[in-house]
């Protein structure tokens, strides 16, 4: 009997787990869910722009030494800014060209911001001064769900609203939607197609970077284990479907049950594979994802 | 004897094999052997055993990219797989090599028919998925054969590695970086003229019309699961090839090289050579390769300089910034790539001093 | 009276890639409140004409190397879409292109990009009240509406904007003939009611023509013949290619075929 409550124990414990995991892995993929919302982009530096975002942090608040909600806001301001410039320079030339090449290109981003990040910083974890107050921590009998895991919580549902909302309601994101949907139909009713592209990549770079700081508070900093997270970013958006929202979140929750249930119950080693066997196969069932919008061909 | 012909002057056909000839003029075909002989008997003889090394991975870097250039430049499916590819073909030579006692003439084919197997198998996503969604497909076959490359530890002894026994070919040994250098360059030759002949018959048009518009090569009548198929069995093919060949000259291998990075270098080299050239899959190479010798040498530079500094231990960041600026550069500016430049600078040279 | 005219295309030409041209001296004039239809065959640069006005050549690499587009007082001629669309001129893109994965009232709401902070909610109304079909089908995105809905949606969506120039690029393409009725029906009380300016490039130049105030005839990249559209309906060049009436009525002995020799003339 007492095994049984162990094992139930366990059970539980993995949810909880899976689920907080789950929920950062969906707010990580956000960001990258906008800009291909918008411009149809896949950006393989998404994991970059995450491990910038929680050096930024770093740096504030350890080395110049900010309060907290003030180094949150800057970082915040810093990565929009950072967005607007990588698609200033680097992605407006390319509008037009062909997938492979904008895919590269964000390939070659990527590479250059590792490089600088590792060239600054160096292959180690850094970590954050503790600041979350304990009391935000949820105990429920034996389990225990660190602050960490409940403020992220709370940011990713925040977030996942505000989009929703933002998205469905607000004429910007209407007009950023009609852009990914047919760019010349946009450009005939006056939505400035530009604009819209740049909005998209700040927006998409602020959210990388708040979860890249909460994403350094759980696990410290290191540029190699942050940008990692940026492939994983890709089962979890191709599961939710590449433009939706709430799939993101969804797909995220389901990649983080998986991987942890998978390093519970059968062995660590798969952890890190199973969300990519899983993807092939319902990619096969549901070639535009769980929630992806069908493409509408007309010939 | 028929006049040599070595300019192009227009497009005067008169007999069908003017038309199916590789080369225009007898030009072309003049410095074709020229280039061969310059390679085949010049360079082993002059150069020295790191410039034959660097010389015989840039010869199997062009085998595996005119595989991948087939897949993405021709089919225009991206795979974003093309590095575990490398590493089942290194890994099934040197098991069949270890287990089964195969010679080496034997092993490479035998890999590359094996990667190709393997590579259809990760290729049957493509039934039903197009664009990103393939790509992503492909990213988690990257993922899976790593996983199994590392973990079937019965079949691949894990990390450990395997060293392979030397290789020979017709009773001789390939021990030095002179004979392998024959026998990369000559199955170099071979594979690009095939793949260049691929491209001009009934499948190699298929494959365009393919990457072009599916759909619309679906209602010609192209059954495109089986063309698709078709190319990335041949591009796995060569992927299995080449890694093969890399094996059996490196002697011991390890899972290590065959990562993401290692696939998205192959992207870089297809992309930087120019999509869609056969030619260009080799400029490709070269550059890269090139690349990250010279950025291996200044990190080596740096490091020694930097010993006493403890300033650089960095540097490998830095390797690591330059080569993705480089991509980033090219797309930019010459998104078209080196067989694109290389045109540019000829028709220059041909058209000189009347630029029209 | 030059008061009148809200646009006036002087002699222009348009060049696709710099090598391709395309419009070779093209003039016209559009007076405030009419309806100016532009007929020709395929290929004759009636889209080209369109695009040059609203802006939408750069994304196509093409560019107006000579002559000027003057828009009430402006010259606007290579001028940014975004622009061109906040002075009010929107164009309605051929074949229908809507948003397919938006739904028709967010197709809509595209329309308001050049005003966006002003609301929207009575716009919506006054399209509802000129296309009665898209009410039952607000809710539904656009990729799963037929034909004649997506036709009528495109069209709101530009009247959403407030056009003082709607550039209407083949409406009947591919419509059934009653709709293609009711459309023209449409267009001409969109004219009368909110006072826009129309300019309708159509093939079938019949309808275009019992709408339409003034009319162009384009050919090869050239106006080769204008005139009031009573006028050129009774043309018997215009009747005779472009109508598909024979000229003297519609028996055709064999003799009548000479007169294909007499075909455009004015070429």
């Amino acid at each position: 009997m007492a095994c049984k409550g162990a094992n139930m124990e366990f059970f539980l414990q993995l949810l909880v787990n899976g689920l907080s995991v789950g929920l950062l892995y969906g707010l990580s993929a956000l960001g990258f869910v906008m800009i291909f919302k918008s411009s149809s982009v896949l950006n393989f530096a998404h994991g970059e722009l995450l491990t910038i975002g929680a050096f930024l942090f770093l740096v504030l608040v350890t080395w110049a030494r900010l309060p907290i909600p003030f180094a949150f806001l800057i970082t915040l301001i810093g990565c929009f800014t950072l967005g607007f410039i990588v698609e200033r320079l680097f992605l407006r030339p390319l509008i037009g060209e062909s997938l492979i090449y904008v895919i590269m290109l964000t390939v070659g981003l990527a590479s250059m911001f590792k490089g600088l990040l590792l060239f600054v910083f160096g292959g180690n974890l850094h970590t954050y001064p503790d600041f979350l107050p304990e009391g935000l921590a949820i105990h429920f009998g034996a389990i225990y769900v660190p602050p960490v895991y409940v403020a992220s919580s709370i940011i990713g549902i925040i977030f996942l609203l505000l989009f929703g909302l933002f998205f469905k309601y607000s004429p910007q994101g209407i007009y950023m939607r009609s852009v990914a949907d047919n760019q010349t139909a946009s450009l005939s009713l006056g939505v400035h197609v530009k604009k819209v592209f740049a909005l998209s990549w700040a927006i998409a770079a602020l959210v990388a970077g708040m979860s890249g700081i909460v994403l350094g508070i759980i696990n410290g900093t290191n540029v190699h284990e942050i940008s990692a997270i940026g492939l994983k970013v890709f089962p979890v958006v191709i599961l939710g479907g590449l433009d939706s929202i709430g799939g993101a979140i969804i797909g995220g929750i389901i990649i983080g049950l998986l991987e942890t249930f998978t390093g519970g119950y059968i062995s660590p080693s798969l952890r890190d594979v199973i969300p990519y066997i899983v993807l092939v196969f319902i990619l096969l069932v549901k070639p535009y994802g769980l929630f992806g919008l069908v493409e509408i061909e007309r010939v | 004897m028929r006049k040599l012909q070595f300019h192009p002057c227009g497009n005067f056909n008169e007999r069908y094999e003017q038309e199916l000839a590789i080369f225009e003029t007898d030009f072309g075909r003049v410095w074709l052997w020229i280039g061969l002989f310059v390679l085949f008997a010049v360079i082993p003889v002059i150069s020295g055993p790191y410039m034959l090394y660097v010389l015989n991975m840039i010869g199997i870097a062009s085998i595996a990219a005119i595989g991948l250039n087939i897949l993405i430049g021709f089919t225009g499916q991206i795979s974003l797989g093309h590095g575990a590819f490398l590493g089942v073909g290194a890994y099934s030579g040197a098991i069949l090599a270890i287990s089964l006692g195969f010679p080496f003439w034997l092993a490479v084919p035998a890999a590359g028919i094996i990667t190709a197997m393997v590579g259809m198998v990760f290729g049957i996503p493509s039934v039903r998925l197009k664009g990103l969604y393939l790509t992503i497909a492909t990213l988690a076959g990257q993922f899976i054969i790593e996983y199994d490359l590392v973990h079937w530890e019965g079949l691949t002894r894990g990390t450990m590695g395997i060293i392979l026994p030397t290789a020979t070919i017709f009773g001789m040994e390939l021990d030095s970086d002179r004979s392998f250098f024959y026998v990369i360059y000559i199955c170099l030759v071979c594979i690009a003229l095939i793949a260049v002949n691929i491209m001009r018959t009934k499948y190699g048009r298929a494959f365009i019309a393919i990457r072009d518009n599916d759909r619309a090569a679906e209602g010609m009548g192209i059954p495109i699961f089986y063309y698709k198929l078709l190319s990335f069995g041949i591009s796995s093919f060569y992927a299995g090839i080449a890694g093969a060949i890399w094996a059996f000259y490196m002697i011991s291998i390890t899972t290590e090289p065959f990562t993401l990075g290692l696939s998205i270098e192959y992207i870089a080299i297809v992309i930087i050579g120019g999509l869609g050239s056969i030619p260009g899959a080799i400029y490709g190479a070269i550059f890269i390769t090139g690349l990250n010798e010279i950025l291996r040498w200044a990190t080596d530079i740096f490091m020694n300089m930097g010993i006493s500094t403890g300033f650089g231990l960095n540097l490998a960041a830095l390797r690591e910034f330059v080569f993705g600026l480089v991509i980033v550069l090219f797309i930019l500016f010459e998104p078209k790539g080196l067989a694109e430049v290389w045109r540019i600078i000829r028709s220059n040279f041909r058209l000189w001093p009347f630029s029209y | 009276m030059t008061n009148n005219i809200l646009l006036q295309l002087n002699n222009i030409s348009v060049v696709y890639s710099d090598v391709i041209q395309v419009l070779k001296g093209v003039s016209l004039a559009v007076k405030k409140n009419h309806i100016v239809s532009l007929l020709g065959s395929n290929g004759a640069g009636k889209t080209t004409t369109l695009k040059a006005i609203s802006g939408l050549l750069k994304p196509e690499n093409g560019k107006v190397t000579e002559g000027s587009i003057v828009y009430d007082g402006m010259s606007i001629q290579n001028s940014a879409p975004e622009t061109i669309t906040r002075q009010g001129i929107i164009q309605v893109l051929e074949g229908r292109q809507p948003f397919k994965y938006l739904t028709i009232e967010e197709n809509l709401r595209v329309g308001t990009a050049t005003r966006w902070t002003r609301p929207y909610k009575k716009d919506i109304e006054m399209v509802y009240s000129y296309f009665p079909a898209l009410v039952t089908r607000r809710k539904a995105l656009a990729g799963y509406c037929s034909g004649g809905e997506l036709q009528m949606l495109v069209m709101g969506r530009a009247l959403m904007a407030h056009p003082r120039l709607l550039l209407l690029d083949e409406p009947s393409l591919g419509l059934a003939p009653l709709v293609v009725k009711e459309i023209f029906r449409i267009i001409k009380r969109i004219n009368k009611e909110q006072e826009t300016t129309i300019i309708l490039v159509e093939q079938n130049a019949n309808m275009a023509l019992q709408i339409a105030h003034y009319g162009y005839v384009m050919e090869n990249g050239k106006i080769v013949m204008e005139g009031k559209a009573k006028d050129l309906k009774e043309n018997p060049d215009v009747k005779e290619f472009y109508l598909g009436v024979g000229a003297g009525g519609m028996a055709r002995s064999y003799r009548d075929v000479k007169s294909y020799r007499r075909r455009k003339r004015w070429l």
